[in-house]
């Protein structure tokens, strides 16, 4: 039933992924392309690419993408569905318990303890994008022939440009995607 | 309240969605412009109480917004009134998208653009992580750097199941402040 693994996985998904944004992304890596092989992780690092270049979040957007390409627009409702099931539940009830108690010592010891815990995932789901856009096959490179020394120009002037102004991200990945067309057709 | 807040709740968070490039954060200074500022459905403590609610639950926070604002407004109907509306523009842009990625991906300019914003997008996320670890190290103290190196390398050198590194980190998390406040109550008494 692959209407009801898609929902599971985006169940889980969207019950696991704490700290909203890329904090989906580590999760969305494990079920699809690691454990389902729904996408490769060159499709993967794609979804996340429009993701970033499309309003709405993540999650929702890898929801609809995988659910599409496996079973059309009924797989894309029903992925997007389980990743948004476990929030309705969970919200509405801590929403209930928060203006009942306030606030939940408990809950604030939980969430300080993910904190980190959140931060390591996204670096390393963060890394293997780095090595996918950076080295071929996306695994550390043996030489440097195996280095894409264009992206590895526009990954770090997008670092610097991002650390220093602060500028809008969809501003620097457009830019990098212009600075992308114009380096790859020169060299 | 007005007549018909369901056709506005969804209107509303339909067009907040639309808009919401990037992180979910963005989307909380929008809805609080339209319901406290314009509509004044919501008083501006509550709007910082839901935030911080949509901020510590699973899920895209935009999402978890959107479902305080409408069971706030209009109970657990407004609730999903309001998720359609937010999951509805993403749905069908991705679904476009996804209809033309296989002859998007083939054109040479599309890969060369799409290879670039691939670097871009790494940098946006390595941007991401450097600025949300800082913020956890401050004030600095050894126990989450300690948290952070140990949940990094079971992720990334032993590939465990984040689900399992999260699930450990918020029973540490919650077993701190237990023994920490059992602490408290024996220096008390």
């Amino acid at each position: 039933m692959i209407y009801l693994q898609l929902f599971w996985s985006f169940f889980q998904i969207g019950l696991f992924s704490i700290g909203g944004g890329y904090a989906a992304m580590p999760l969305i890596q494990h079920q699809v392309v690691d454990l389902h092989g729904w996408l490769t992780m060159s499709q993967f690092a794609d979804i996340i690419t429009i993701s970033g270049m499309t309003p709405g979040p993540i999650a929702i957007n890898a929801a609809t993408f995988v659910g599409e390409q496996i079973c059309g627009l009924p797989g894309a409702l029903v992925a997007t569905a389980g990743c948004v099931f476990p929030s309705c539940v969970i919200v509405m009830t801590l929403a209930w318990l928060y203006y009942k108690y306030r606030s939940l010592e408990i809950l604030q010891g939980i969430l300080l303890g993910l904190r980190p815990a959140v931060v390591a995932m996204i670096a390393s789901a963060g890394l293997s994008l780095v090595f996918l856009a950076l080295f071929a096959g996306g695994v550390l490179p043996s030489s440097l022939d195996q280095v894409d020394w264009i992206a590895a120009g526009i990954f770090v002037g997008c670092l610097v440009v991002l650390r220093r102004w602060k500028t809008d991200p969809i501003a620097v990945m457009a830019g990098a995607g212009v600075a992308g067309w114009i380096l790859y057709s020169i060299f | 309240m007005q007549k018909k807040p369901y056709l506005t709740l969804f209107l509303s968070t339909l067009q907040l969605s639309a808009f919401t490039f990037g992180g979910g954060f963005v989307i909380i200074p929008l809805m609080r412009k339209k319901f406290v500022e314009k509509l004044h459905w919501i008083d501006e403590q509550e709007m910082l109480d839901l935030t911080a609610i949509a901020q510590s639950s699973p899920g895209a926070i935009a999402v978890n917004a959107s479902i305080l604002v409408g069971y706030n407004v209009a109970g657990p109907l407004g609730a999903a009134v309001t998720v359609v509306g937010t999951v509805l523009p993403p749905l069908v842009i991705i679904t476009v998208i996804s209809l033309f990625y296989d002859a998007f991906r083939d054109n040479a300019v599309v890969s060369m653009v799409m290879a670039g914003m691939q670097a871009g997008v790494a940098a946006v996320i390595c941007d991401v992580v450097i600025t949300m670890a800082r913020n956890v190290l401050k004030p600095f103290r050894w126990q989450p750097l300690a948290v952070m190196i140990c949940a990094f390398a079971a992720a990334w050198f032993f590939s465990i199941n984040v689900i399992w590194i999260i699930l450990a980190c918020g029973a540490l998390g919650a077993v701190e402040t237990l023994v920490r406040a059992r602490a408290r109550k024996e220096r008390q008494q």
